[in-house]
């Protein structure tokens, strides 16, 4: 067999700690009494609350409506009442404010029946993407319709769907190109009607063999031009850039978008999102968590609406095996670590992961190994931005690029002598830009 | 509830590579250790006793820094590697206050004075060498006979390197035209009975291999203590490779480039014309090999990219082969890398990754930025 296809620059291998959760199949979870669901879930500003104290909701109810261009609306993930709006701080560390749901049990179910959507047009289907408050769901949440809008004179050749899930633990994606790989695909159907792109590709890691074959059965049985693609195995191949390299081989420059290489790149979960906004009418109000970790009692893929604590996660799973060394919210490798078991799930939660302690060697000084740099799929010299970062040169390090660190935590992951280099990458940029 | 328990926060990523500074420098010191061995083996107890001195008194001088300025450390095993490079780096036959010497000039000088671990710009156990080489000319320029050579000479006098006889006998002019495992047999260089073998059956199959040659491959010949096996070098430095210590870049430009400008003109200073020069015997005898495979690819003075790797490598290569073939002194490869060791921070400053997505510049450009 030939070689698969994969990004050529930099990249790890880690262990991928898949197949703890990956055989699981998804499960409800039955809806907590009540819901914490924040105004900013998504990238751009946060949502204007459309209700206020004491105002009863209804599953699937706008309750937050987008402020400006880049921002998404917010929906009630189940009927209730406001208890109350409060702040509170997302796993990411953003502060923001919250509508607190008290849910009724009582309340009549609603159900999002399938109806037909041959009929609309392109522009009525944005309408819709964006009214259901559709965000990318891989992590960085950006708001969809925002991404399916493609502008006058730009012209989309390659609809790229990021089936990858290069994150280690993370199984979410998995599962649901397993479990619902119909609705995945009508769903990049519709995102392909959108955009009119001329060709759809599906980039997935060939440690889901499973998945890539399910997708190809689908693709057939469907009668649909979409190509199916195993990439190799390899971090960070889920970031849109290397993706994008490894199936169309084309580069985006520093500072450009998927759109000036003439693509545009979804998550398979966000085609699923945008299947249920176009075709069921249902907003964007639960999803796909991978609850796994070495101290995680049971490993489990659950289906959690937005809005649920961590802490009902966590009961869910049975709780914890040993005392975990971190929580961490998404993947272990660019998750953010946090420690309030009332954080809230948010449209960007792929994961929940207890993770147990590891050995761990001592910090030493920089010995200029260059690993780093081989690792760097940015083809940035993290060695020298640590340098210039910890002798507080922001400048100078803004001129060598580190506006273009991703923190995708290859050069971290891979230093000899441990420096925090991610760590140290952040703390350049926010010092740098001020 | 389990509210109470303490997590760690921390910026991500919250998976670490099994890397770590003390496991490089302690693998190091494994790939090194069947050369050091052979070296035991072949020069006696003298050898091993002159590497024991030689780490203790690094890893001594290492803690007795710890103890003074707090910024040294034991641990993470550079010391201990660098006087393991300094102890193989010396002829066995020499006085046991030379490692003291060298390991203190390593550790202070080169790299204390400069700040320690990851700071200091040349190798430090190749400064050290160099500078018991520079004061202590005479006791450093006499070599044992290996053991595995006393029984075809009989005698166990110290005699000097292959590089050095036929140096000498080049200035000499005692031959012309002539390769270097021609002078030594014209000088009645012995040889093991083993060489003689593998050498005749080469020939049986018509490919001409010197003895020497094979000698020197093997480690029966005179040297540094931990230089001579190029063999047992290589294995090592296959296991440096294989553990993904070391790339390819260093090891295979320094080589390539030596290999290349000593076939291509190694043949003039003998008044043979362009590319016949010998090759195999210059490689595998001297330095080399420990040079290429231990020393240039020291991380702390080596560059950062492999496109610098490869250039730095190519200049060792160069370097060597000058002050081999045209220098007066012996110490080609250590010079040679310390000298290039001196272009490194040019080399890191210019020679850069290409960043994802950029779209390289045309030929012309790079031609008028030189100008």
């Amino acid at each position: 067999m030939s070689r698969l296809p994969t990004f050529r620059k930099g990249g790890i291998h880690p262990h991928d700690y898949k197949e703890l959760s990956c055989s699981a199949p998804v499960e409800e979870l039955p809806c907590p009494d009540e819901l914490i669901v924040p105004l900013s879930q998504h990238l751009g500003a946060p949502a204007k609350p459309l209700k206020v104290k004491g105002d009863s909701v209804i599953m699937g109810e706008k309750i937050g409506e987008a402020a400006s261009f880049i921002s998404a609306d917010i929906h009630a993930p189940a009927s209730g009442t406001i208890k109350e709006i409060r702040s509170i701080t997302l796993a990411n560390s953003v502060v923001c404010d919250a509508f607190v749901i008290t849910v009724d049990k009582e309340a009549q179910p609603v159900t999002f029946e399938k109806q037909d959507y041959d009929a609309l047009s392109k522009e009525e289907m944005l309408a819709i993407v964006k009214d259901m408050g559709v965000v990318g769901t891989g992590g960085a949440t950006f708001p969809t319709n925002v991404k399916l809008m493609v502008p006058k004179g730009k012209h989309v050749q390659h609809l790229v769907i990021n089936g990858v899930e290069c994150e280690p633990y993370l199984t979410s994606d998995h599962r649901l190109m397993l479990e619902q790989s119909r609705e995945v695909i009508e769903g990049i159907l519709i995102a392909q009607r959108i955009t009119e792109a001329d060709t759809v590709i599906i980039g997935v890691e060939n440690n889901k063999p499973d998945a890539v074959e399910m997708l190809k059965q689908t693709v057939k049985e469907m009668h649909v031009d979409i190509t199916v693609m195993a990439l190799e195995v390899k971090y960070p191949q889920g970031d849109e850039k290397q993706l994008l390299k490894a199936t169309i081989n084309r580069e985006i420059p520093s500072g450009k978008l998927p759109l000036d290489v003439g693509a545009v790149v979804l998550n398979v979960g966000t085609a699923f999102a945008i299947y249920e906004a176009v075709a069921k009418r249902k907003p964007l109000i639960d999803r796909i968590v991978t609850v796994s970790g070495e101290a995680m009692t049971e490993k489990k893929n659950v289906r959690t609406p937005i809005g649920t604590t961590i802490g009902a996660l966590i009961d869910f799973a049975g709780g914890f095996s040993s005392v975990p060394e971190k929580l961490v919210s998404g993947g272990p490798m660019m998750g953010f670590a946090f420690y309030d078991h009332a954080t809230p799930v948010i449209k960007g939660t792929s994961g929940l992961l207890a993770l147990s302690s590891r050995k761990k060697a001592p910090q030493t000084a920089c010995i200029r190994c260059g690993k780093c740099i081989a690792v760097c799929p940015m083809g940035l010299q993290p060695t020298k931005l640590y340098r210039y970062i910890d002798n507080r040169r922001y400048e100078e390090a803004m001129q060598i690029d580190l506006m273009d660190c991703k923190e995708c935590g290859c050069c971290a992951y891979t230093c000899p002598a441990q420096l925090p280099l991610v760590h140290a990458m952040k703390l350049g940029k926010r010092l740098g830009r001020k | 509830m389990e509210q109470n328990q303490v997590v760690t926060v921390s910026s991500s990523p919250h998976l670490k590579g099994t890397m770590s500074t003390s496991k490089i420098m302690w693998n190091v010191s494994l790939a090194l250790l069947p050369a050091a061995m052979w070296g035991v083996y072949v020069f006696g107890f003298r050898a091993l006793l002159i590497i024991l001195i030689s780490i203790a008194s690094s890893v001594g001088f290492e803690y007795l820094l710890l103890k003074i300025s707090k910024d040294a450390s034991v641990q993470d095993g550079s010391a201990f590697l660098t006087g393991l490079l300094i102890g193989m780096n010396l002829p066995s036959g020499s006085s046991f206050i030379i490692p003291v010497l060298a390991s203190a000039f390593a550790i202070f000088v080169v790299k204390w004075t400069f700040g320690g671990l990851g700071a200091n710009w040349m190798n430090p156990a190749l400064a050290g060498r160099v500078f018991v080489f520079f004061s202590f000319t005479n006791l450093m320029n006499t070599y044992p006979i290996p053991r595995t050579l006393i029984s075809s000479t009989g005698d166990s006098v110290a005699s000097a390197t292959y590089l050095s006889s036929v140096k000498m006998a080049m200035s000499d002019q005692v031959l012309t035209q002539a390769s270097g495992s021609q002078v030594l047999s014209h000088l009645g260089t012995a040889t093991t009975g083993f060489a003689q073998q593998v050498s005749g059956l080469f020939a049986s199959m018509g490919i001409n291999l010197s003895p020497y040659t094979v000698d020197a491959f093997f480690g029966n010949i005179s040297g540094s203590l931990g230089e001579v096996s190029a063999f047992l070098l290589l294995l090592g430095g296959i296991y440096m490779l294989v553990r993904k210590i070391i790339t390819w870049h260093i090891p295979v430009s320094f080589l390539g480039s030596f290999i290349l400008l000593a076939w291509a003109f190694g043949g003039l200073r003998n008044g043979n014309g362009l590319f016949s020069g010998e090759v195999l015997l210059p490689v595998f005898s001297g330095g080399l090999m420990l040079g290429a495979i231990f020393m240039a690819t020291d991380m702390v003075t080596s560059p950062v990219t492999y496109r610098g790797m490869i250039l730095y490598g190519v200049l060792i290569g160069f370097f060597t082969f000058l002050i081999r073939y045209y220098g007066s002194l012996p110490e080609s490869v250590s010079l040679a890398i310390i000298l290039v060791n001196i272009f490194v921070p040019a080399i890191d400053r210019y020679v850069k990754p290409r960043k994802f997505g950029e779209v390289i510049p045309p030929v012309k450009e790079k031609k008028e930025e030189r100008a």
